[in-house]
């Protein structure tokens, strides 16, 4: 088998896992470094610009079902568009060993946390304990 | 009951009860902070890890602003997608991008994609799950090593 179908069946599977809402670039990254030996930051940039039309047809679908809630995506957005190509700009020139270390650590923390909220439903929407009081004489 | 409480503050009334309104605000303010500052860190990972900000972005939506998880998986697209834009672009730039390798990658990757969009939305199950936390942390395990 070439090469070429090699990387189409890690992308694949990457992708399956990815569509299914289990995070499919965290695995495809360390797979095709692992297997083939692919260097990190290649591996990433792959991932990065796989996820675009990818994500833009799923969007497209969750926008028309309107599941995206807009108002959120902003203050999200803006402050982590700044830091994203500053750390691109930093990850594109550090030594490819060192950045596949600190993936491997990335990936750690990440399984424990995933593990952890799974387990003691860590990141659930916590009910709002605090509720205004609502003073008894607004009533119709 | 709740309804009629949010009217009646939301009309020229509500000066009959600042505490209230003010209190409101309060909490406005600190989620608006906090959502900054978890979009300085996601942008960060993002970009530094060339992925992974979307597993960050889902929590930080059910955590602070407490959207449901179906939304909260939707809105994280809209975030990430144009972070990975961005990102990708720089890194296309600086000439990290090797066809060879990301040609049949991506094809594989977005034909998976959309197949596992479609065909296995029901596939959520929870050993599924442990097993691929398995995986990831056997993984970085051997990245460090």
């Amino acid at each position: 088998m070439s090469e070429g179908w090699l990387y189409f069946a890690i992308g694949l599977t990457g992708g399956i896992l990815g569509g299914m809402g289990m995070g499919g670039g965290t695995l495809f990254i360390p797979l095709i470094t692992i297997f083939m030996n692919v260097e990190q930051i290649t591996a990433q940039a792959v991932n990065l610009i796989a996820f675009v039309p990818m994500a833009l047809v799923t969007l497209i679908i969750h926008i028309k079902n309107k599941l995206v809630d807009f108002n959120s995506v902003w203050y999200l957005l803006l402050p982590s568009l700044i830091t994203t190509i500053l750390t691109s700009f930093y990850a594109v020139d550090l030594k490819s060993e060192i950045l596949k270390k600190s993936f491997g650590v990335f990936l750690i923390l990440i399984a424990v946390a995933m593990f952890v909220s799974e387990g003691f439903g860590f990141f659930k929407n916590k009910k709002e304990k605090k509720q205004l009081k609502i003073p008894k004489d607004i009533k119709q | 009951m709740k309804k009629v409480y949010t009217d009646y503050i939301g009309k020229e009334n509500c000066c009959y009860f600042p505490e209230l309104v003010k209190t409101d605000r309060i909490k406005n303010l600190k989620k608006f902070f906090q959502l900054v500052f978890a979009g300085l860190f996601i942008g960060a990972v993002n970009g530094f890890f060339g992925g992974g900000g979307g597993m960050l972005v889902v929590p930080a939506l059910t955590v602070i602003i407490g959207l449901e998880e179906k939304k909260a998986h939707a809105t994280a697209i809209a975030v990430i997608l144009p972070l990975c834009l961005v990102s990708g672009i720089v890194y296309c730039l600086k000439g990290a991008f090797d066809f060879k390798v990301g040609g049949p990658s991506s094809l594989g990757i977005i034909i998976g994609g959309i197949a596992g969009a479609l065909l296995l939305k029901n596939l959520s199950n929870n050993f599924l799950k442990l097993i691929f936390y398995g995986i990831m942390f056997a993984a970085g395990v051997k990245m460090i090593l």
